[in-house]
């Protein structure tokens, strides 16, 4: 479903990605570990086609995001890091506008946004202006904006970064119940949350991969077998690698 | 690239929605019927106290446009930029000609409505004295090609930058350069020193001659092909800014 081939990001001369690839299939829910600064959203943002990679392309459902762009953006859903959203429009004003943006007219328009509204859980604040809403509401409101037309590829930046331990149930329970039909890509530097909801995890640091299993291969690692150690293990060696390179 | 495709249109909609959803609009829209109509009866009378004319009107747009165009525009791409709300538009299957263009036409009909609403002055005025229609109607037409032009000067400065104020004096600065440039009284002191080669070349890209010659009820081809060059222009400047913070 989503395979990255070599993406390279460059900001003038931060190399923010050096030489990413992996794939997703439908069914994975790919988690992708690093700490901050490691590249992970800027690697999203080549993904979903704001910002355009250096080198190497990703291709989503056979679509190239560099050369057929508007083909490769129907297939994604995407929840920015931050969940950035327009704060004078309503819940209910929002999503519509993204389900015209996103080709759908009169009656299946409407229950787009219904369909959306629901499985989110935002009947209670459908009218509400979004710049009312608490943080938990609106990481859901992007989110109900990312699932709503029932996108092949659905592409996380963070989604749970900043919300108290209900809020993220709530969302990683959202998460779980699309995974049997979705492809599904997260970013996070919340260790619990790679044990928690993914099927595979890549660690980057520094802009390159530097491990990649299960949760359990990946636990294996370390002789205490917990991912927190393994992971210190990993991106501090990293760190300490390209301070020597320089 | 069309005009106005089903993305252009759908963004449109949100942006001229967005001007409704918080009271500015409105506070803006009287603020400009009450700028003109104070200059207008107020100011210009004071200085011609004889007959009822919409020269006076409509001399003023330019002026009043100067300030307030800029102010309806000023959020359009800076505000996408400081929330972050530009990398959900342009992850959404749009192309940016088409967000550039729904934005573009929201801020312009937003001012066509405010030119439009200023209608009772010249309701006035018609009471008063004995007005030209043609006139009114190509000082309309000429004030609304103003608004479009000093529109897309605003959407090209809004995308420069995350910050609304920086956004506003900028654009308040082109503006005022194509206004300034062909105005007869700055023209008249700079012809006192430069060629009269470059006066004709920076007043050719003024918006004045071009007001003023609708003004007079004469729609000339040339003058409306003027305000879609500049038009063009902006809109394609401001298509460069965002290509180029991408690729950064
Ligand atoms: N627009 C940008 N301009 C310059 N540098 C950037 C830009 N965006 C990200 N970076 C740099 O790229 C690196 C990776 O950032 P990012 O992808 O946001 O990391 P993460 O999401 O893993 O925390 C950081 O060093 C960051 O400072
Ligand atoms: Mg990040």
């Amino acid at each position: 479903m989503l395979d990255v081939q070599h993406l390279q990001k460059k900001f003038g001369l931060i190399e923010a990605v050096r030489d990413i690839s992996f794939a997703v299939t439908k069914g994975e829910i790919l988690g992708v570990l690093g700490p901050n600064g490691a590249g992970k959203s800027t690697t999203m943002r080549m993904i979903t086609g704001f910002l355009p990679p250096t080198s190497g392309t990703a291709i989503i459902g056979g679509y190239d995001i560099v050369e057929q762009p508007l083909q490769a953006k129907r297939l994604i859903g995407y929840l920015p890091e931050n969940a950035p959203l327009y704060p004078e429009m309503t819940v209910r004003g929002f999503l519509d506008f993204v389900a015209g943006i996103r080709g759908y007219r009169g009656a299946e328009r409407r229950r787009r946004v219904e369909s959306a509204i629901e499985r989110c859980r935002l009947e209670k604040v459908r009218h509400q202006t979004i710049e009312t809403l608490s943080k938990g509401y609106r990481q859901r409101v992007c989110f109900a904006q990312a699932v709503l037309h029932d996108p092949q590829l659905l592409v996380m930046d963070e989604p749970t970064d900043g919300l108290d331990p209900n809020q993220k149930h709530v969302v990683r329970e959202m998460i779980r119940s699309m995974a049997s039909e979705k492809a599904i890509l997260i970013s996070t530097h919340i260790l619990e949350e790679v044990e928690a909801v993914c099927t595979r995890a890549i660690i980057i640091a520094d802009g390159r991969i530097i491990a990649e299993g299960t949760p359990a291969e990946l636990k294996a690692r370390h002789p205490s077998g917990r991912l927190d150690e393994v992971f210190r293990m990993l991106t501090r060696s990293a760190a300490e690698q390209t301070v020597v390179h320089r | 690239m069309r005009l106005c495709s089903a993305n252009t249109w759908e963004i449109f909609k949100r942006e001229f929605r967005a001007y409704f959803e918080s009271p500015v609009a409105y506070v803006f829209l009287v603020f400009y019927l009450m700028l003109i109509g104070f200059l207008t009866f107020f100011v210009s009378r004071f200085y011609e106290a004889n007959q009822a004319d919409l020269k006076y009107f409509f001399f003023w747009f330019p002026w009043v446009n100067l300030l307030l165009v800029p102010a309806a525009t000023m959020r359009l791409w800076s505000e996408e930029r400081r929330t972050g709300t530009m990398e959900l538009l342009l992850t959404f299957p749009v192309t940016l000609g088409e967000a550039l263009l729904g934005k573009f036409w929201a801020a312009w009909t937003f001012m066509t409505l405010a030119t439009i609403l200023t209608f009772p002055i010249v309701i006035t005025t018609m009471w008063l004295g004995d007005p030209d229609l043609g006139a009114i109607l190509g000082g309309y037409l000429g004030a609304i090609l103003l608004a479009g032009a000093y529109v897309a000067v605003g959407v090209w400065t809004s995308a420069m930058t995350r910050n609304q104020v920086i956004s506003y004096v900028v654009a308040l600065v082109v503006c005022l350069f194509l206004a300034l440039a062909g105005w007869p009284p700055v023209m008249d002191i700079v012809n006192r020193w430069a060629p009269s080669w470059l006066v004709s070349a920076v007043a050719s890209l003024s918006v004045m001659p071009h007001y003023e010659s609708l003004q007079r009820g004469v729609v000339d081809f040339r003058d409306v092909l003027y305000y879609a060059s500049v038009i063009v222009l902006a809109l394609f400047g401001c298509y460069l800014v965002l290509e180029n913070r991408r690729t950064a």
